[in-house]
């Protein structure tokens, strides 16, 4: 989530009241009403579509092997981006943070960077430089490495949409908490290990579960990019997204909505571990 | 470079992996793609990125993207709005699925809200006999591109909302001000460099958007084919050069509004500082 987007509940302003006088009534009727026609809704018809034929044939559904195996394949996609993301998060932070150098906008900007490209030109870029055609697409051929139309570009371009996600969350708080209890630490003889484990680590363990929480959400639900690279072989380099895709232009809704009702949920776990880490973050405030 | 003035250890291996990651999982392809279009040869680009399925797919996205920052403009701050100000009953909830079009896959959301919007759907049973075709026609691309968006400027225009101060409000209202003066004069001039950056950053992610449009947009050449799917359906004909220059146009656009937002922000900030 871009750190424009950490408004956050919990904070209170002094102008805000209950709605008095008709007009804040219809403000607030207004906008509740929006939400639940526009972004409610389709929540809701996710579940009511993939129970629409009862609970028997969303189990069913859940369980056909093409499903299960886009959900390995996702489950592995994830163990393999998300710790590579969260060691990259801490190192990027740790630079960023605690030291002074030159060319620290830049690198900012360029951690950022993957933010700002649409997740199809992410899928284009990896197959330009790996695919067949590509400019190490010969090299790799004679290795016989295969990396676009199967797994491991499907796990790079996921590492490249999500790598901003850790430093974005750890960042802000590292930069604020400054380089006193580091050094303290340091001088008193721990070594970097200990300071790191014993000082740094506790600090920002929330906004470092959250960013993990947000780079696996994303990881999980990576569609665009993953598209472009993964070639849909069933039950081979189908993720759990590019699954659903598939259900859905088979119309097979039921199928296709249990499917997302999966991803549906991880979602609504998020929003949830978000509460969570900005209600503890508000207390420690 | 000489020893580390840092007191702290770590900075070597810290900058070390940051360095190495970044430019084998980010730099090195989008070098990739520099050097495609570029080894393009101006000419064959400029026919490329000008010819007229480009050309009507950049229509149909760009006026979907408009239109759906347009809604989420008055939608995004009506939200941030009652949020801030007022305290009811589910707020906390109302809060929360502000996030939801963020956390939600695109995929998903694309398959939602296709359904949703088709002529025996929630909503397009009673949209299709009224003659609006939502679904598989342009108004869908931009419902999907709003969708995807919203979070941006509720929560760009929301923190600024909390941070202001109110007893400038007080005050205009003490001075005989009316809600609507209040608005207009007080608060909009507060708010409005939050809000064109929340908006900025809606249009830059509607531009780019794809899972969640190419669902419900119908998708026929040069009616409603939006960029993106130009670019993946040129790459899946093995056309890298076109699969390239198309998609170097979308990754500039997003960048000059990124560079854009940016600047604004510094200048919101220089604003803010002086207020």
């Amino acid at each position: 989530m871009p750190a424009a987007a950490r408004g956050g509940p919990g904070r209170e302003t002094g102008a805000a009241r209950r709605p008095s006088g008709a007009g804040a009534w219809f403000l607030v009727a207004l906008g509740a009403g929006l939400t639940l026609l526009l972004v409610a809704m389709p929540l809701v018809l996710i579940f009511a579509q993939a129970l629409r034929r009862g609970w028997g044939a969303y189990l069913t559904a859940v369980a056909e092997p093409d499903t299960l195996s886009a959900i390995g394949l996702t489950v592995l996609v994830v163990l393999v981006t998300v710790p590579l993301n969260m060691l990259f998060g801490l190192a990027a932070a740790w630079a960023l943070a605690k030291f002074r150098f030159r060319g620290k906008r830049l690198l900012t900007t360029l951690i950022e960077l993957p933010f700002s490209v649409s997740p199809i030109v992410a899928g284009v870029i990896y197959v330009l430089l790996y695919g067949a055609q590509g400019y190490l697409g010969p090299w790799l051929a004679e290795w016989d490495i295969r990396i676009i139309f199967s797994i491991p570009g499907i796990i790079l371009v996921t590492m490249f949409v999500t790598s901003p996600l850790v430093v974005r969350e750890i960042l802000p708080l590292m930069q604020a908490q400054g380089t006193d209890e580091e050094e303290s630490a340091h001088i008193l003889g721990a070594s970097a290990w200990q300071m790191f484990r014993r000082v740094t680590l506790p600090n920002i363990k929330w906004a470092l579960l959250y960013g993990t929480i947000l780079c696996t959400a994303r990881a999980v639900g990576e569609f665009g990019s993953v598209s472009v690279v993964s070639g849909n072989v069933r039950g081979e380099t189908n993720t759990l997204p590019l699954q659903i895709e598939l259900l859905y232009n088979d119309y097979n809704a039921v199928g296709a909505f249990a499917a997302a009702t999966i991803l549906a949920m991880l979602s609504l776990v998020t929003l949830v571990v978000k509460a969570i880490v900005e209600r503890r973050a508000a207390a420690a405030r | 470079m000489r020893r580390s003035p840092h007191v702290l250890p770590g900075f070597a291996l810290a900058m070390g992996c940051t360095l190495f990651y970044l430019s084998l999982i980010v730099l090195l392809p989008l070098g990739a793609l520099v050097a495609k279009a570029t080894a393009t040869g101006w000419t064959e680009f400029v026919a490329i990125v000008t010819g007229p399925r480009a050309v009507s797919s950049y229509r149909v996205t760009v006026t979907a993207a408009l239109a759906a920052t347009a809604f989420n403009a008055g939608f995004g701050l009506l939200m941030a709005w009652i949020l801030v100000r007022y305290r009811f009953p589910g707020r906390r909830i109302l809060d929360a699925m502000m996030d939801l079009p963020f956390a939600l896959p695109t995929a998903v959301a694309g398959i939602a809200l296709t359904t949703l919007f088709a002529r025996n759907g929630w909503l397009g049973q009673f949209l299709e006999p009224a003659g609006i075709k939502v679904a598989y026609a342009w108004p869908g691309i931009a419902v999907a591109m709003a969708f995807t968006s919203v979070p941006f400027v509720v929560r760009t225009v929301q923190p600024v909302l909390e941070d202001l101060d109110a007893e400038v409000e007080e005050a205009a209202t003490v001075l005989g001000a009316t809600a609507f003066q209040r608005f207009h004069r007080v608060i909009l001039p507060a708010i409005l460099p939050a809000l064109v950056a929340g908006c900025a950053l809606a249009f830059a992610r509607s531009l780019g958007e794809f899972g969640a449009v190419i669902f419900i947009a119908g998708n026929m050449p040069n009616v409603t084919e939006i960029t993106a799917l130009l670019v993946f359906i040129r790459l899946e004909e093995f056309d890298y050069p076109a699969a390239a220059s198309i998609a170097s146009v979308v990754l500039l656009a997003s960048f000059a509004i990124l560079l854009a937002t940016n600047m604004l922000q510094a200048w919101q900030g220089r604003h803010a500082g002086r207020g």
